[in-house]
């Protein structure tokens, strides 16, 4: 009997909050427009922060607001800006995915190291030596501090010691981007092929010097190749994904340092 | 004991904080910047206060005639569940900057144990109503008090050259420690002495 007693006090103590909950919750309503509501309804609700924001609500409070633009969330996708463009009543460019791509493939066996570094294996340590143990102070450092932060383990070494990032598995959180303390690490567009792996914006002599694999900015990319989408500035190549890239594969041909890479 | 003796007993002497170590989740997750531990401090005052009273009348008025005390921890929960339920809703109401601010931490004061701590010693201290209103502002004053504090000594913290392993968190447990080693200055013969027993 007592048992029952128990049940019913909790139960009708629980309905009667629950009452009075549901009843606050009426008088208290935050009006919400409805487009807000429908953007946050429109949401993966996976709440994973990869847009930047504290969670989906927050990046739709955001969108709605006009501070956030609409495609930044990865789980939705294009299919998601869409929609919120839809929602929102504004023409949403739905931009391809980026990932992010090591701008650097100078290995142990193409560059040369200044000293001899034994502190500990952290990439951002390592800088904090003089720049670190390499010749070339804008390379990779080759410690992988991005390994570490990569949460989809999507940065390897490959048989040179090189790391590389795999683009399928990249979700472009841009967290080893902001780790690398030389700024190798940087974000291509998904459907990129040929790219300029190097980092240094140094002139050609002093690349030569200490790195077999970087560019030295001889403008032959630019400049021998027709309608090409390279573009030297300061001593560095560059591919504008924006142009056409039918004469990309000439220039990674007539490349003499052999650093604009097909991926 | 008189009210003002409750107010310093639950204020200083018995601070759930520094000398009982409850609710340490927000005094620690929430004194960052001053602003919002005060805010935070004023959500927990509110809710002690009001979970005291409430959690009295529950007490008295629902398990002691069915002979139910036993059921108090389960029936003080649910209480506090949907006080704090209430607050969050007044607080995203009233003012959506210090509901952005105090975050996760404003549903987590229902587990904050310093809120059934009150309930509890307010039964077990065999308080009247209003002592057990007073006892439960007091212990939110006092949980404000200490709040705010660390939210001090944090934001100074912030400008000191503190070492690397010690950066955050860390230093802020030690500091944490210092205060309450403080507080237990505040005997209860302070009452006595007082004459406010």
């Amino acid at each position: 009997m007592a048992i029952f007693l128990a049940f019913i006090v909790i139960a009708v103590l629980g309905l009667v909050l629950g009452v009075g909950l549901q009843f606050a919750e009426g008088k208290l309503k935050v009006e919400k427009d409805e487009k807000l509501e429908e953007l946050e309804a429109a949401m993966p609700g996976a709440n994973c922060g990869g847009c930047g924001f504290a969670g989906c609500s927050a990046y739709a409070e955001a969108v709605y607001k006009g501070e956030a633009e609409p495609g930044l969330c990865s789980p939705g996708g294009a299919e998601l800006a869409r929609r919120m463009g839809e929602i929102l009543g504004i023409k949403v460019e739905v931009k391809e995915r980026e990932v992010a791509f090591v701008f650097c493939q100078g290995g142990k066996d193409d560059t040369i190291t200044e000293f001899e570094y034994k502190g500990m294996s952290d990439c951002n340590a390592a800088a904090l030596l003089h720049g670190g143990p390499n010749g070339c102070k804008e390379g990779c450092l080759h410690l992988g501090s991005c390994m570490e932060v990569c949460p989809v383990g999507a940065i390897s070494r490959n048989e040179s010691g090189n790391l590389v990032v795999d683009k399928e598995r990249c979700i472009g959180c841009k967290k080893c981007t902001k780790v690398c303390p030389n700024g190798v690490i940087k974000m291509v567009p998904y459907s990129a092929e040929y790219i300029v792996a190097c980092n240094n914006h140094e002139s050609g002599a002093k690349v030569r010097t200490y790195c077999q694999k970087g560019c030295i900015g001889c403008k032959m990319c630019e400049l021998k190749v027709e309608n090409s989408p390279f573009k030297v500035d300061n001593f560095l190549s560059s591919n504008n994904y924006a142009l056409d890239q039918s004469s990309a594969a000439k220039a990674a041909e007539i490349c003499p340092k052999k650093c604009i890479v097909k991926r | 004991m008189s009210y003002i003796g409750i107010l310093i007993t639950y204020i200083f002497i018995q601070n759930f904080i520094l000398v009982q170590f409850m609710g340490l989740c927000p005094f620690i997750g929430v004194s960052k910047n001053s602003e919002s531990a005060i805010g935070m401090g004023i959500a927990v005052t509110f809710v002690t206060g009001i979970a005291s009273v409430v959690c009295y009348a529950v007490h008295t008025f629902l398990l002691v005639p069915f002979a139910l005390e036993y059921l108090r921890t389960i029936a003080f929960i649910l209480v506090i569940a949907a006080l704090v339920q209430l607050v969050e809703m007044v607080i995203k109401k009233m003012s959506p900057a210090l509901y952005q601010a105090l975050g996760i931490y404003l549903p987590l004061i229902t587990t904050n144990c310093a809120v059934l701590g009150i309930a509890i010693i307010n039964i077990d201290e065999g308080y009247n109503l209003l002592e057990s209103f007073t006892a439960g502002i007091a212990a939110g004053l006092g949980f404000t008090l200490a709040i705010i504090l660390m939210s001090n000594i944090r934001e100074k913290l912030e400008m000191t050259p503190v070492r690397k392993v010690f950066r955050g968190v860390p230093i802020a447990f030690i500091s944490a420690s210092l205060m309450a080693l403080a507080f237990m200055g505040f005997d209860s013969s302070l009452i006595t002495n007082l004459h406010l027993g």
